[in-house]
């Protein structure tokens, strides 16, 4: 199997998250790795790095994977979970700015069909586009 | 200048401690204006770190700046744990490289703020924690050297503290107010000052 673009979706909610990588295996059944964490170190609504970091492994591609976040935080946490990664895997990480929801589906359409990371984050952003 | 382990001790555990007893106070200004997690996501920041003081205390303080840094980044649950745990990370970097206090206190603060900065993409101005660091931080460089050294941060972060009230928030959740986000204390800069008046302290403690 060609491998795909893994994608991690980061809410600060557990149920958003789950939700959304619902919606994206509907879409693209298990042809692509999805992972989602949602809620701070407590489970409270908050984003955890650890846990961003476990989600990030768990979608882990050689093609990389692509981040879909809701709000600042999950953002922020985000960015300093792809920093603490290995150093081999951190150049293949990237954080989409787009709608969490309409940019994780569009994400993992596009990985499902083999496209780089670059195309894959392209394609989500094109969301937040004017 | 090396700090004892036992001054490394006092000083985080102060600073932990007021942080933590400041928690309700951050959480009631982060509700008028943001999501209102700050206190308890500070809390359980500042509690892990108080569970490592052995660990972190046992450090040259370059080492234990770093892992209240990680600390804060792996327990805060916000973004505000990876905003002040590259401030710690980053002003340990800059110990480890060649700086020495209190000579380049000045210089390894800077540090600390300027990874505040490149994190959260902001600037002084703009209704954050910058809007103390970065006041506290021109005092260090205006007075380095001189005997009211310390009265004179905690003064500077009293009164930053409190000029973030009449701005407008551009960064973080309280920008999705706009011009609602106006006359309410900053929460970020609130917590920054509790803990540079907590350092004060615990050095004037200690002097």
């Amino acid at each position: 199997m060609t491998d795909t673009v893994g994608i991690v979706i980061v809410s600060h909610s557990k149920d958003i998250a789950k939700g959304t990588a619902d919606m994206v295996r509907q879409m693209v059944g298990s042809e692509v790795k999805v992972a989602f964490c949602g809620g701070n170190p407590d489970g409270g609504l908050g984003t955890s790095v650890s846990s961003i970091i476990d989600a990030i492994n768990n979608a882990w591609s050689t093609k990389g994977v692509a981040i879909l976040v809701d709000l600042g935080g999950a953002e922020t946490n985000s960015e300093m979970a792809v920093e603490m990664l290995e150093p081999a895997r951190r150049d293949l990480v990237v954080v989409c700015n787009a709608p969490i929801v309409e940019g994780a589906v569009m994400a993992a359409t596009e990985a499902a069909g083999g496209s780089s990371l670059a195309q894959v984050k392209a394609v989500a952003e094109e969301l937040s586009a004017d | 200048m090396s700090l004892q382990p036992e001054t490394i001790r006092t000083l985080v555990k102060v600073a932990a401690e007021q942080v933590i007893a400041s928690a309700p106070e951050l959480t009631t200004l982060d509700q008028a204006i943001g999501d209102g997690d700050h206190g308890t996501n500070m809390k359980r920041g500042f509690e892990a770190v108080l569970g490592k003081l052995d660990a972190i205390s046992a450090q040259p303080l370059d080492e234990a700046l770093k892992m209240i840094g990680k600390t804060l980044v792996m327990t805060v649950g916000g973004a505000s744990g990876p905003l002040y745990g590259s401030f710690f990370l980053a002003a340990g970097e800059a110990l480890s490289h060649d700086r020495h206090l209190p000579d380049d206190l000045a210089d390894v603060f800077g540090s600390g703020v300027n990874a505040v900065s490149a994190r959260g993409r902001s600037q002084a101005g703009e209704k954050t924690m910058l809007d103390v660091l970065v006041p506290v931080l021109e005092t260090l460089r205006m007075a380095a050297g001189q005997p009211d050294l310390i009265a004179r941060v905690r003064t500077t972060a009293a009164e930053a503290v409190e000029r973030t009230a009449p701005m407008q928030a551009t960064k973080g959740r309280a920008s999705f107010l706009g011009p609602r986000s106006v006359g309410h204390v900053d929460p970020g800069a609130r917590s920054s000052c509790v803990l540079v008046q907590a350092v004060c302290a615990s050095l004037e403690g200690q002097q």
